[in-house]
């Protein structure tokens, strides 16, 4: 990271000493307790793990992930995926993981901007503004997400039923079984479209960093908006005309007991989401608001001094600075919204925590099913803290 | 200041069931763990284990009416908890000498299979899955039901047929989730499923509407009407659409505590058979049929053969009363009929074998 160059004393290699087999030897101590403290961890796991698969056997428990394979047979409200009950367990597991991920990525992007925004708003010089924010973060704060979650979902529920439903813009209907919206009949040319977005979302970033490049030898500013545009938007639009331009919108109807066609959002997930980003948006609010503090107030005035607006100086010189101090914190918060999804299963959202509940029940794998929510949570954690910790190192102050 | 909100409360006891699991499951390997302190110690010998701890640990529903729900005064009430009363009478001639383990449809089976409880009767589906794969040994049917669906009358549903495309509440982890999408296969009936764990939760999302109908056992159907406000307004469809035969189920691997539990449960069948109630029990000693006798300890060794008391039939009558008795009480008031459950004398489908 540091860029400083090397203290040529630094660089002279130590002296290398022979290893004495002596108690007296520091090194030599030092191996003996890490062989001992591995060894003593390495049985007491395989004492507990020996005994648990011994006495698994002489209960008659089956064991092991055979049953992964098995018809899951159990129905799930929302997926991202085909799935119907004749689906395997395994296949209602990634059901579950992508549902825990639908819930996650979106608030955590949610949750960092309402996040933003209140911790901004309560450093506003607006006194109603900044007072309105800090009752908002004291109340969301002090009170445990588990009731607002189901604060939420009953607010939901007393929505009035299909037949009444709230009909504010045609083709959008709000009743207690969600949200439906009309949405595009999802043909071939539009997952070709959304592919050409993401591959000029790609070219726009390289040739930004081309036209960095290229400014930094000659001086000469290159302008990058021309290129996105065309990349983002005439790419996607061109590819799509040559597939035909399909655009058939898909309206929800009521059809006997409920809504046929369109987009649901139901009941559960938004009662979650919106749980868990009024929640987690709170305490990012005050990271938000304790970074930008942290930076010294000289620089606020010198970047005054320079004559720049206050916005400016937020955006240019504080924010930049704060981010520093904002982002390891931020880690935990993204982490917390992710653990805290699993809370879905009290308001009847299906996410991996909820079916991998089930699915150990259905089968009695209790082991098998706890390992796999660990698997997942510490993989989709861990995946969160190596990219955050990746931008930490990038955004961190380069010393020289 | 931050929530450790890793899991919710239902998938924290199962974790911790897990848990044990674990190391419970562990225990038993070390020489000889003193037996007192003990669902490890219940493993193999869950009959001596018992005896030696000297309370029976019995897990219940969370709150069914009728079938296991503390009342005003905090005691629990209900078939399946006075079926745990029984047995701890047969074991140690005490009503009293019970743990009640409040156990959801998701964590009941690992709370049997840790020892956490050393029997589970709370309205479980006996299947062959759960006798073989699970390592556990049915003991009885205590209770024959079928499962079925519930609806507002407003919605104008008279039978099955009539839910397509409704929404429909269920509770995960039991048989009933796959009986609900077996049933919809094969009648071609598309529905959209709302899964929630907690009972008192899955009804709030019928009762609010969340869903258009509800479904699980009739008795529990039954008991979940009886408990709303306006019962009138709730109608249980006319389909079945299952065979749900409820009862009381142990560890495998003791059969002998297995043989206390099935014979308790035929005690009681047999007593209403012959006539045998709370109240008369002590006269009945005197009755001079031999079966009667041998039932009541006044002749024969069967109390003994069953490592009991010889008096064990008379004391769990007189502590409980006989299978009728036992419906009467708590099944009768919610509106739950004899139906098949009615003796094998009057066409019912219970039947004891004989006590000899």
């Amino acid at each position: 990271m540091s860029q400083t160059t090397m203290d040529p004393r630094l660089l002279r290699a130590p002296p290398k000493r022979k290893l004495r087999l002596s108690w007296a030897d520091e090194r030599v101590r030092g191996i003996v307790w890490q062989i001992l403290v591995v060894g003593l961890f390495g049985a007491i796991f395989y004492w507990l793990w020996s005994n648990t698969v011994h006495n698994l056997e002489v209960r008659r428990i089956a064991t092991g992930f055979g049953f992964l394979d098995r018809e899951a047979g159990l129905p799930i409200g929302e997926s991202l995926i085909e799935y119907s009950p004749t689906d395997t367990y395994l296949r209602a597991l990634l059901v579950g993981l992508l549902n825990t991920l639908k819930v996650a990525v979106v608030g955590i992007v949610l949750a960092t901007v309402l996040g933003t925004l209140v911790g901004i708003a309560r450093l506003s010089r607006n006194w109603l503004l900044s007072k309105v924010a800090g009752v908002y973060i004291e109340v969301i704060r002090d009170l445990p997400l588990l009731l607002q979650l189901l604060f939420w979902y009953s607010i939901m529920q007393s929505l009035p039923g299909p037949r009444q439903s709230l009909n504010p813009v045609e083709g959008v209907f709000l009743s207690n079984r969600g949200l439906k919206l009309p949405w595009l009949e999802w043909q071939d040319a539009h997952t070709y479209a959304l592919l050409a977005f993401v591959a000029g979302a790609v070219g726009t970033w390289l040739w930004s960093r081309r036209a960095t490049a290229l400014r930094l030898q000659d001086g000469k500013p290159r302008p990058v908006w021309p290129a996105a545009l065309g990349l983002l938007v005439g790419l996607p639009l061109v590819v799509w005309f040559a597939f035909g331009a399909p655009w058939t919108v898909d309206w929800p109807a009521l059809r006997g007991f409920n809504f046929r066609g369109g987009l649901t959002v139901t009941p559960e997930y938004f009662a979650l989401l919106l749980g868990l980003v009024l929640y987690t948006a709170g305490f990012i609010a005050e990271i938000v608001r304790a970074g930008i503090q942290a930076v010294p107030h000289g620089q606020w005035e010198a970047a005054q001094a320079l004559g720049l607006r206050r916005g400016a100086v937020l955006k240019r010189i504080v924010l930049p600075q704060a981010l520093r101090v904002i982002i390891p914190p931020m880690t935990s918060q993204y982490l917390n919204i992710t653990k805290n999804s699993s809370l879905a299963v009290a308001i009847g959202y299906q996410d991996i925590v909820s079916i991998a509940n089930t699915v150990l029940n259905q089968t009695g794998q209790a082991i098998e099913g706890i390992a796999i929510i660990m698997l997942v949570y510490l993989t989709i954690s861990l995946s969160i803290s190596l990219f955050m910790n990746w931008y930490n190192a990038r955004i961190a102050l380069v010393e020289r | 200041m931050q929530p450790f909100g890793l899991f919710s409360t239902r998938a924290l006891s199962a974790a911790a069931l897990a848990g044990t699991l674990l190391a419970g499951v562990a225990a038993p390997a070390r020489a000889q763990a003193p037996a007192a302190q003990a669902p490890a110690a219940a493993a193999s010998n869950t009959f001596d284990a018992v005896r030696s701890r000297g309370t029976l640990s019995c897990g219940v529903n969370t709150g069914v009416a009728g079938f296991a729900q503390p009342d005003s005064q905090g005691v629990w009430r209900g078939l399946d908890v006075d079926y745990c009363r029984a047995i701890a009478v047969a074991l140690f001639n005490d009503a009293n000498k019970v743990r009640f383990v409040p156990t959801t449809a998701q964590n009941r089976f690992t709370a049997l299979q840790s020892g956490e409880v050393d029997l589970l009767a709370r309205n479980t589906t006996w299947t062959l899955s759960r006798d073989t794969s699970l390592g556990f040994d049915f003991a009885a049917v205590n209770f024959y039901d079928g499962q079925g669906f519930m609806v507002k009358t407003s919605t104008g549903a008279k039978s099955g047929k009539d839910l397509e495309g409704a929404t429909i509440c269920v509770q995960p982890g039991t048989t009933t989730e796959q009986n609900l999408t077996e049933w919809a296969r094969a009648n071609r009936i598309r529905f959209s499923p709302v899964v929630i764990e907690r009972l008192e939760e899955v009804v709030q999302a019928y009762a609010s509407g969340r869903c258009d109908a509800y479904t699980t056992d009739i008795s529990g159907l039954a008991s979940t009407r009886s408990t709303q406000p306006n019962s009138e307004e709730h109608v249980i469809l006319p389909d079945v659409i299952s065979k749900e035969p409820l009862g009381p189920l142990v560890r495998q691997g003791d059969a002998r505590f297995a043989d206390v539990v099935r014979w308790t449960h035929f005690l009681l069948i047999a007593a209403e058979e012959f006539g045998i109630t709370q109240a008369n029990a002590a006269q009945m000693v005197n009755d001079p049929r031999p079966e009667v006798q041998r039932m009541l300890g006044r002749g024969g060794d069967l109390g003994k053969m069953l490592g009991l008391d010889n008096a064990w039939g008379l004391n769990v009558i007189r502590a409980v009363g006989n299978y009728g008795e036992l419906f009467e009480r708590h099944l009768t008031p919610i509106g739950i009929k004899r139906g098949p459950n009615a003796l094998w004398t009057n066409g019912g489908l219970q039947y004891a074998p004989p006590f000899r």
